[in-house]
């Protein structure tokens, strides 16, 4: 008798999300699809809005990264108003995205991922969160704590405010840098790297333990998506698409964001509200690929940072592509170090403290696509306005998107080794969970759905009757 | 020589003079009462509500814009019962149309939204309509937003009364009521719009606004229409 189980809701992500595994005769695991049962339309929503109000309103997507909905929304305003924007007002934006980008990956990794490591996968769930991790190590909670506040603090001073920051608009940037601003960056920021140093170097110490998770998280040739500089180095805010093979070479490259239609298609499935984009020139599925801190890792030359590239050296020497999504994490902590040595980098760079931060245009171009990287990976916003300037098309392609035929893929292969039996056990829910929360999916955005962060499983066989089914709120 | 008159004011007497209305009184002793609809300098049209007062011995409120001081009169400003039918009046404007002020252009600068703040309306107890609104932006230099329309008719007022063009009118009835500009075709296609931007100015709301503003970037600059009344009554320009 084959079986199904269904893990629902995956705790300790952003959003809502479900697990189905499906058992053969034999009670071997199948298949598994991880489900996204959320829905909500941003695309339709701005339609009749002026084009000038997406970037706002598209950063209300997401109470977690509204940085990277409002840098690519900008970029894709900007594209509309055919402009070129002052260098002051492109390097705030990067200094904001890459604020945007520390914090957002001190919370995947103290808060969401570290508990795992320091407790161990078979720990109490009780005790495998940020509060256990306080009681047994109070430091490594606390520099967690630091390190997101201080990325929250550059957002809040340079874009206007923490969440939503107003100060990005269509064009620019709506104020100047104050010579106080960047001297409080500035002198709050080695501080902020001796921690990212000290957690690198701890985490690599803890990693030896988890053998077995490296071998069986999402380990799978895959290629890898994300944006690079003109000389393939890695990059957050601007420059073009490069995509490579699982073996590293690269298969596309200086692709033009604009474009992306003709490289990226979206493929749909019944089971799923999230859509699952693909490399076209490959066909569906064949064409997965993976997208976020690994990916921009494995495909950049170089960081252009001295610490980011003496960890990124140690990083790589393990394999020549990384594969494991398990890596993930580590790619989180060296892209910290790099964000906030390119900070420092752009903070004194005089450029930055121009006081011409915006151009002004109406609507020249009836189509605009905008491109960036969150944390999460590459962020897509693609308009089209009337002659008015009021929007009348948007599609949004957001980072957990891109890695959605990756996480099924890695969902299936860690049912496969863990899930033994015709029940669920903590144990192998929480290595199910935990192969979904190594991309860090941000399932709100993904759907463009405000939610919960909750996940179920369920087990059912082969003629689909639920065996066992677990839920987690 | 002009006739003054006196009245009890929240139980002072003040005098003033016949001329004026009751809201011109309270603004003079410095009492704060909300308003809307009303705009120094421009005609009266007592339609919002908000400056609602008690006048002893008439039947029900009076809007102060345009209620006549008389000899005698007994006016409290801020009973509890004036309180909650402002507040009242606020939360009807709110649920009528679509009032996101996160997403909205005077987030921040916003008379209605200020009104809402200073009567405490922290939510609205009414079920929200959403009617589905349309956004007039086919004119080069401002946008009109029926979400956030009010209808107070600020703009219809300052542009027959201090511009002189007429643009604006108002159409339909009840909860179908619109502004539109010269006989309902696109604002963009208005030959009498001399555009101005006086309406932009003058209105209350993010219901009109200049193109390419984003959120909370629009601020609105209302003094104008005093100095240019000043001006013109007063023969204050000489050239
Ligand atoms: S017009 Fe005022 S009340 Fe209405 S959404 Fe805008 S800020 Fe809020
Ligand atoms: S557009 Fe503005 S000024 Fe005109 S009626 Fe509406 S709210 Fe009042
Ligand atoms: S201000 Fe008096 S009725 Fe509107």
């Amino acid at each position: 008798m084959a079986q199904t189980i269904v893990i629902d809701p995956v705790t300790r992500i952003e959003g809502h999300s479900r697990i189905t595994i499906f058992l053969d005769e034999h009670g071997e695991v199948r298949d598994a699809q991880f489900h996204v049962t959320q829905l909500r339309g941003f695309e339709k929503m701005c339609e009749g809005r002026p084009f000038s109000e997406m970037p706002a309103l598209m950063a209300r997507i997401c109470g977690i990264c509204p940085v990277s909905h409002l840098v690519a929304s900008a970029k894709a305003c900007d594209a509309l108003m055919a402009v070129q924007i002052p260098t002051a007002g492109a390097n705030l934006r990067r200094i904001v995205n890459l604020g945007q980008l520390v914090q957002s990956h001190a919370l995947a990794f103290f808060h969401l991922a570290a508990p795992d490591f320091l407790m161990g996968m078979d720990a109490d769930p009780a005790q495998r969160n940020i509060v256990g991790m306080l009681a047994a190590r109070p430091e490594l909670a606390r520099d967690g704590v630091r390190l997101r506040q201080f990325g929250q603090q550059i957002i809040e001073w340079i874009g206007g405010k923490r969440i939503h920051p107003p100060n990005i608009v269509p064009g620019g940037m709506s104020q100047p840098l104050t010579a106080e601003t960047r001297d409080r960056i500035l002198d709050e920021l080695p501080a902020a790297l001796t921690i990212a140093e000290r957690t690198l170097a701890w985490f690599r110490e803890q990693t030896a333990r988890f053998a077995e998770e490296v071998r069986h998280f999402g380990s799978f040739p895959t290629m890898f998506l994300g944006l690079v500089g003109p000389d393939g180095e890695i990059e957050h805010y601007d420059g073009r698409l490069r995509i490579i093979s699982s073996e590293g070479a690269v298969i596309g490259d200086q692709l033009h964001p604009r474009d992306y239609q003709d490289y990226i298609g979206e493929a749909v499935e019944p089971y799923s509200y999230l859509k699952f984009p693909y490399y076209k020139p490959l066909g569906y599925p064949v064409g997965a690929y993976r997208v976020g801190p690994l990916a921009r890792l494995n495909l950049a030359a170089r960081c252009g940072t001295p610490k980011a590239d003496r960890a990124r050296a140690i990083f790589r020497q393990k394999e020549g592509v990384l594969r494991s999504s398990f890596y993930y994490h580590e790619a989180r902590l060296i892209e910290i170090l790099y964000g906030l040595e390119k900070i420092q980098q752009l903070l004194e760079d005089p450029a930055t403290s121009d006081e011409h931060v915006r151009a002004f245009a109406g609507p020249n171009s009836q189509e605009g696509v905008g491109v960036s990287e969150a944390p999460r990976g590459t962020l897509i916003h693609h308009y089209k306005i009337d002659d008015d300037g009021l929007m009348v098309w948007a599609n949004l392609i957001i980072a957990t998107g891109h890695n959605n035929l990756a996480m099924n893929q890695s969902v299936q292969q860690v049912a496969k080794h863990f899930v033994k039996s015709q029940a669920l056990t903590e144990g192998m829910l929480n290595r199910v969970e935990a192969v979904i929360r190594a991309y860090d999916p941000c399932l709100s955005c993904s759907t463009h759905a405000v939610g919960q962060m909750r996940l179920a499983i369920d087990l059912r066989g082969p003629d689909g009757e639920l065996l066992d089914s677990v839920k987690r709120e | 020589m002009e006739t003054v008159v006196t009245l009890t004011l929240n139980g002072e007497m003040v005098s003033a003079r016949a001329d004026q209305t009751l809201l011109d009184v309270i603004r003079e002793q410095k009492i704060d009462l909300p308003t809307l609809c009303h705009m120094q300098g421009l005609s009266e049209r007592g339609g919002c509500r908000l400056c609602v007062v008690e006048v002893q011995g008439a039947p029900r409120p009076m809007a102060a814009c345009v209620t006549p001081v008389t000899e005698g009169m007994v006016v409290r400003t801020h009973t509890p019962e004036l309180e909650h039918q402002r507040r009242l009046v606020v939360e009807l404007l709110l649920a009528e149309r679509n009032h996101v002020c996160a997403v909205c252009v005077v987030n921040g600068h916003c008379d209605l939204q200020w009104a809402a703040a200073k009567l405490g309306v922290a939510s609205v107890r009414y079920e929200y309509l959403h009617p589905d609104l349309t956004m007039d932006a086919s004119h080069a230099r401002f946008v009109l937003d029926h979400n956030r329309c009010i209808l107070c008719t600020r703009c219809v007022r300052v542009c027959d009364e201090v511009e002189g063009a007429h643009t604006w009118d108002i159409a339909g009835r009840g909860i179908k009521t619109r502004v539109i500009t010269d006989l309902s075709r696109p604002w963009g296609d208005s030959p009498s719009c001399t555009s101005c931007g006086k309406c932009v100015q003058v209105c209350p709301t993010g219901a009109l606004f200049e193109k390419g503003a984003t959120v909370a970037e629009m601020t609105k600059e209302r003094d104008f229409v005093g100095w240019i009344i000043r001006g013109r009554t007063k023969r204050e320009w000489t050239w």
